[in-house]
């Protein structure tokens, strides 16, 4: 039941990862992360922990994709245009960078946990009990600096995307 | 049947390459932001597999984090590409070359 759960979000999670990259419509692309950040919330919840999933459809799909969508069609941003010239060059080195990584990692995962399974999965592990106790007690102050983080992302970014004062224009080239 | 754990962090190094492929070879600014959110969907897929093994519940605590990161991240971001675009007119990242030596 798990292997067949898990087989069907990781297949989701790759084909989606896939679009996401390989589509030059940015509104595809942007959908397809939707679906490969859904699947990845599938994947949450096998491993046991449905409140970041709860997060991952709220927080990601729900805030910042929306965020990608609003920005993509504020800037009207249309397909890509396609390769011109040193484009296969930087595909190959790419690709091959891309393989190696996953290969390194592909066998240092394997030679250190190969089929280890995990602990059996206990009630108080899932509970979201546990993490909130966690988050208002040893966390609590990277909690607040977490708040205090938001608040300085959204000032930034609203007095980073204002619209800019005459003599500001004057400098742009 | 259960999964072991190393399946997880194998889907989670695939979905990190391809991230790594994206953002090395998409022209569009917002692409490339697209496959850097990718990467970090990946590794929070790592610390969510990590915290099952060792049945230790810091990892999802991280994750909880990392999402609130993320999302300050895609504000400031997003903000620095309508930034750009008012000066330059695009966001392809070929015609960007503001701070290329």
């Amino acid at each position: 039941m798990e292997l067949a759960a898990f087989a069907f979000f990781a297949l989701l999670a790759l084909g989606s990862a896939i679009v996401v990259v390989g589509h030059r419509n940015p509104v595809y692309s942007t959908m397809s992360l939707v679906v490969a950040l859904l699947a990845t919330a599938g994947l949450f919840v096998l491993l046991g922990s449905p409140f970041l999933a709860v997060l991952q459809v709220l927080l990601y799909t729900g805030a910042i994709v929306v965020l990608f969508l609003f920005v993509i069609m504020l800037l009207n941003v249309g397909r890509e245009r396609p390769a011109a010239g040193r484009g296969t060059m930087q595909t190959w080195v790419a690709g091959v960078g891309a393989l190696v990584f996953f290969g390194a990692m592909a066998r240092l995962i394997w030679e250190s946990y190969g089929e280890a399974e995990a602990p059996r999965l206990t009630e108080e592990f899932v509970a979201t009990r546990g993490l909130a106790e966690l988050l208002f007690t040893t966390y609590l102050l990277p909690f607040e600096i977490i708040g205090l983080l938001l608040l300085v992302a959204v000032v930034a970014a609203s007095w980073v995307a204002r619209r800019p004062t005459p003599d500001e224009e004057e400098e742009a080239p | 049947m259960t999964v072991p754990v190393s399946w997880y962090l194998l889907l989670a190094a695939a979905l990190f390459a391809i991230g790594v492929f994206g953002a090395l070879t998409r022209r569009s600014g917002i692409a490339i932001f697209l496959s850097i959110e990718l990467m970090l969907n990946a590794a929070n897929l790592v610390l969510a597999a990590y915290a099952r093994l060792l049945g230790e519940r810091s990892g999802q605590m991280v994750v909880f984090f990392a999402l609130a990161v993320a999302a300050a991240e895609a504000a400031v971001g997003l903000a620095l590409f309508i930034a750009v675009f008012r000066l330059r007119k695009t966001i392809d990242i070929d015609r960007i070359n503001l701070m290329r030596w």
